[in-house]
């Protein structure tokens, strides 16, 4: 998943674009203005932001949504979000406190200047939004977990709206969708229809994959990502934080490891405080954050800084100074693993471990007389896949015992590793996808499915539509094997991403991930998506998020952080 | 230790052939780090010079002084300059200026930017000093840049110089970046970024596709209506006069022409918009449809519109040369309008509308040249009607290489001035390192004499902008947009493998960075300063 390839690339010039544009056009448009002429640009102006769509600028499109022609106005002094009676949270949640104000700002960021003073609210007014933790437990002061329950009711009407969730995690969803039903009117005032919503996600696993090794991302740009992923009911982040390349990851117990091996052991790392800096802001949004710390391949820069842990490669009968995945033969191997494992279960919460485990070059391995030494008394004859499963096996166990979950790349389930009954695997190869997904829930594990949904590999056009009509369940399996299908992540692979391109990059692409993953299956009307979208993007443009466009059209509220 | 810089420049254009300077070509590529494009003659030596940026400063020789004292262009040039040479200096000006340090000698300051001048500069680093000899401001501008891609830093952050002996100049005069305007609007700090990155990378030609189908953003003092209809918005999202001069400011400070593109008869639906009775109304049988074609040919008011309208933007914009589109135009619309179709008979064009629409071209083009205005047309121009006048050059966009060559042999043969911009269509992505496309290009690589070859005046960078706009546009140009100048800065000769470009490319990429310019990674790497403007 991780090689650079240098795909073919295919200049197509303007007429043949011309062309793909204006199929893009028709195939958008419901109603076709300007029969009279074949312009591309002529077709596309029909398919701007301002075609509409019933459900307005939602995104992604909620599970059950009722809307009315009644409106209400809001007001910038009067509005206020509270919590409502008998919310099991309260005051000191601070979760929901912060997505108070946090959302009140998204609303009202750019009027909030005009004065403070209060007046009654006016008769079309709605003043209040209240909401409701229903269980319980809030979950208020934990962290969003792999069954968190995200689901939420929201109704708005007068006197007030309210929000109803059993947890905290669908409080904030809530908040998402009722700051994406105010729209601003011709004269600027925010107002909202009245509406009636009730949410769930479809899949409850909805990951971004960042890359932090292949080039190293600025806190910042990780923070405004996680932003993003919440606008898009995102909720797990998925961090491949170490890689080949480099290792900016500050462990506690083996600092050398970035010190050596870190493209820069200050400017380009994070410290314990940063991860924790993160963690906070991520669970502040209902996000989860999966490290992935992929072994035994794709761990050059680990041994840079620990020595004896890759396998030396030979030339011959001689070391030939480079060296391979981790050496799965050495015990000291596994008495480093167990120390840095133990602190990624102390320094990340979250229930699960990304194990990585894929593409494991055999060449090393097979070079190194050790190894052959080693795999013949042990009985491994000539398999390498076998001993990439000696290993994976020997550290799913130093895992559990952490008390962690492990995801793992396809290929461990591949080769043909035991794994622990709650271990998920993570698809990622196009070929063979169906089967892959067939097998891995006939086997009865969960899957999560990455495979459509490669973002840094980029094209001209809209290729947003691409992933949106991915569908996950599209393999023949039963019910029960379509229960194993948690959900999916999009990928963005640092290759050739780093804080100038990211975020433009990411969103709105991954948007479509979001909704796919998030809202019914019969959610397919791409005309629809285009026009919700479209407004999805100037709202994230106008949060200061540098989500790029779909098409030629503007927004009201240009991007400014130029 | 007192390190001086000495600019010398002489205007006394295409003399660089007399120079007695004639430098061993010491190519080293692994010492050259970061200078792009490459010069097309560059000595560097082992030996290094300290560089204080409190005891540096930009001097004019003495003989020249007081010629140059009022050389606003080179004064902010140095201005500019002295930051990126010293980009840790928090403080823009060196503190204590003590002794004689530099002398800046030139004739001339102020050369037309327009004038087709050859631009040489010789830049002569050696122990004390730096010379600069150039034939115009122009090439001291380009010598500036280069001199501040020398000046690097220690580990400790002592900044130092090689030894250096340069002769440069343009292998191609025209080197261009389109941006396009219309299909997004992108704000007037999005252009301004755009401009200084130009700069750095030599580019001298902005050619700004200002207005098309989709939205009309310049405002215009004679038919104000064009943007307060045609415009996305009409106030956020326009350029006003002061906006344009501001460009037109900035990159003549940068040695940026400013050519922009009113694009007709087709490419004009945002001028129907406030514009009424232009457009040709397209008919559904014997009735109009509602909807518009083209610029209506027919039509007596268009000719009197477009004059009217060319007569201010040719005043507004000062470079000789002009942009006049006329690509792609559909004749669905035309066909379909009884008018249309009258005035065919009437003029004897029978069914072939291509005649139609040389007729229009060949009295805009009319037009433009009345107002002493060069005129550049897109390549559907030449292949509808190869009797436009023999000035106007032409714009190939179209094609795969092969077509593009052997269209480029067709125009030169036919005595026209081409330029090239089918290979650089980079708002086409994709993955991976596509600029090694863009710099494989060999803009003389066709069939012709060399007299034909000389024709080939240059190239440029499209970004369309379909896809970007102010998000997305800087990581997008840059560094990708590179590849295409150096191919039409440097010594192709000495500039064929991408391979061998590529870790220049990468330092060059980082010190973009390092100036504050969007550009993306080439490759899984690291800049040492990372892009902070997030």
């Amino acid at each position: 998943m991780c090689d650079s390839h240098s795909g073919v690339i295919l200049i197509s010039h303007w007429n043949v674009i011309m062309l793909a544009g204006l199929n893009f056009a028709t195939l958008l448009l419901s109603v076709a203005v300007c029969q009279g002429s074949q312009y591309k640009d002529i077709n596309s102006e029909t398919v701007s932001v301002d075609q509409g769509s019933t459900y307005g600028s939602l995104w992604p499109l909620p599970q059950q949504v009722s809307l009315s022609e009644v409106s209400f106005k809001l007001s910038s002094s009067s509005f206020r979000v509270v919590d409502a009676e008998g919310s099991s949270a309260g005051p000191s949640c601070n979760i929901l406190q912060n997505a108070y104000r946090r959302y009140y700002e998204y609303l009202f960021g750019n009027a909030r200047k005009t004065g403070h003073f209060k007046r009654k609210a006016a008769r079309s007014e709605l003043s209040e939004l209240q909401v409701s933790i229903t269980s319980g437990d809030s979950d208020c002061d934990g962290y969003p977990g792999a069954t968190s329950d995200e689901s939420y009711e929201l109704t708005v009407d007068q006197p007030y709206a309210i929000l109803k969730a059993p947890k905290v995690w669908g409080a904030l969803r809530g908040l998402e969708t009722f700051s994406q039903l105010v729209y601003e009117d011709e004269y600027g005032a925010k107002s909202i229809n009245s509406s009636k919503i009730v949410d769930f996600p479809r899949f409850q696993h909805r990951g971004i994959l960042l890359d932090t090794s292949r080039h190293f991302l600025p806190i910042k740009v990780i923070l405004a990502n996680l932003e993003a992923m919440a606008m898009n009911k995102f909720n797990v982040f998925h961090w491949h934080i170490v890689d080949d390349p480099s290792f900016p990851y500050l462990s506690r117990t083996f600092p050398q490891l970035s010190q050596m091996g870190a493209y820069h052991p200050y400017t380009h790392v994070y410290t314990p405080g940063d991860v924790k800096m993160i963690i906070e802001f991520a669970r502040l949004r209902g996000i989860r954050v999966v490290p992935e710390f992929d072994t035994p391949g794709h761990t050059q820069s680990w041994g840079k800084g620990q020595k004896d842990l890759l396998t030396p490669c030979y030339s011959g009968s001689t070391p030939s100074g480079t060296f391979g995945p981790v050496n799965p033969i050495l015990n000291t191997t596994y008495d480093f693993m167990n120390l840095l494992f133990k602190e990624i279960s102390e320094v990340f919460p979250d229930a699960y471990v990304h194990l990585g485990g894929d593409e494991v070059d055999f060449n090393c391995w097979k070079s190194n007389p050790d190894i052959q030494k080693w795999m013949d008394e042990h009985g491994l004859g000539k398999d390498y896949a076998k001993l990439e499963s000696f290993y994976i096996q020997k550290l799913l166990g130093i895992v559990a015992a952490t008390k962690k979950g492990s995801m793992i790349w396809q290929e461990v389930f591949d080769n043909g590793v035991k794994l622990p009954a709650d271990a998920v695997v993570n698809v990622w190869m196009g070929s063979g996808l169906q089967g892959e997904m067939f097998n891995v829930t006939a086997a009865g594990f969960t899957t999560i499915l990455s495979a459509p949904w490669y973002l840094d590999y980029i094209s001209y056009g809209q290729d947003w539509q691409r992933y949106y009509k991915a569908e996950p369940l599209d393999f023949k399996g039963s019910d029960a094997q379509n229960k194993l299908v948690i959900g999916g992540e999009a990928c963005l692979w640092g290759e050739f991403v780093d804080s100038t391109n990211l975020t433009p990059r990411l969103w709105p692409r991954a948007s479509a991930v979001g909704e796919r993953l998030w809202s019914a299956k019969d959610v397919t009307d791409i005309n629809d998506a285009y026009s919700r979208l479209s407004k999805h993007r100037c709202r994230m443009v106008e949060r200061g998020i540098q989500a790029q466009s779909l098409f030629s059209s503007f927004c009201r509220h240009e991007y400014k952080g130029i | 230790y007192v390190f001086i810089y000495f600019i010398y420049l002489v205007f006394n254009c295409c003399t660089h052939h007399n120079h007695t300077l004639s430098l061993p070509i010491m190519l080293d590529l692994n010492t050259v780090e970061s200078v792009w494009p490459l010069p097309q003659k560059l000595a560097i030596s082992e030996e290094r010079y300290p560089l204080s940026p409190t005891h540096f400063n930009f001097y004019y020789g003495e003989d020249q002084a007081s010629i140059m004292k009022d050389c606003s262009l080179l004064d902010s040039a140095f201005t500019r300059y002295f930051p990126l040479i010293f980009p840790d200096l928090t403080s823009g000006k060196p503190t204590r200026l003590t002794g004689v340090l530099a002398k800046f000698t030139i004739m001339y300051c102020f050369v037309s930017l327009m004038a087709p001048a050859c631009v040489v500069d010789q830049l002569n680093v050696s122990a004390g000093q730096a010379v600069l000899n150039s034939d115009t401001v122009w090439g001291a501008l380009r010598g500036l840049e280069t001199f501040s891609q020398l000046v690097q830093q220690e580990e400790d952050g002592t900044y130092f110089i090689n030894k250096t002996e340069i002769e440069d100049f343009p292998s191609f005069q025209y080197r261009g970046i389109l941006l396009d305007t219309s299909r997004h609007f992108l704000p007037l700090k999005a252009i301004l970024n755009t401009l200084d990155a130009m700069a750095y990378s030599k580019f001298n030609v902005f050619h700004w596709h200002i207005v098309d189908d989709p939205s009309f953003p310049y405002q215009s003092r004679t038919f104000p209506d064009l943007s307060s209809k045609g415009a996305y918005h009409p106030m956020s999202h326009i350029y006003t006069q002061s906006d344009v001069r501001r460009v037109l400011t900035h990159a003549r400070l940068r040695g940026i022409r400013v050519i922009p593109e009113f694009d007709s008869p087709g490419h004009t639906q945002s001028w129907g918009k406030g514009q009424p009775n232009l457009l040709t109304p397209c008919y559904k049988g014997s009735s109009p449809s509602g909807t518009f074609g083209p610029i209506n040919p027919a039509s007596a008011l268009s000719y009197i519109f477009m004059s009217q309208f060319l007569k201010e933007v040719t005043s507004v914009f000062p470079d000789p040369y002009f942009h006049l589109g006329g690509d792609e135009v559909n004749f669905s619309c035309w066909q379909s309008n009884p008018d249309v179709r009258a005035f065919m008979q009437k003029m004897g064009f029978g069914k072939d509308y291509t005649k139609l629409e040389s007729f229009y071209m060949e009295n805009i083009v009319n037009i433009t040249s009345n107002l002493n205005k060069t005129s550049i047309v897109w390549q559907d121009v030449f292949d509808y009607h190869e009797r436009i006048p023999k000035d106007t050059i032409l714009h190939i966009w179209k094609g795969l290489p092969a077509q593009y060559k052997a269209e480029t042999s067709r125009m030169t043969k036919a005595g026209h001035r081409v330029l090239l911009g089918a290979p650089w269509y980079i708002n086409h992505i994709a993955y991976g390192q596509d600029w090694r496309i863009s710099y494989n290009v060999q803009p003389l690589n066709f069939s012709g004499t060399e007299e034909q070859k000389k024709l080939v005046i240059g190239g440029e960078v499209s970004m369309w902008g379909e896809y970007v706009d102010a998000t997305n546009l800087s990581p997008r140009l840059w560094p990708r947009a590179c590849a295409a100048a150096e191919r039409l800065w440097s010594d192709e000769s000495q500039t064929r493998s991408a391979e061998a470009a590529f870790p220049r490319l990468q330092a060059f990429r980082c010190s973009l960075l390092r100036r504050g310019v969007r550009a993306e990674p080439l490759s899984p790497g690291h800049c040492s300063d990372e892009y902070r403007g997030i």
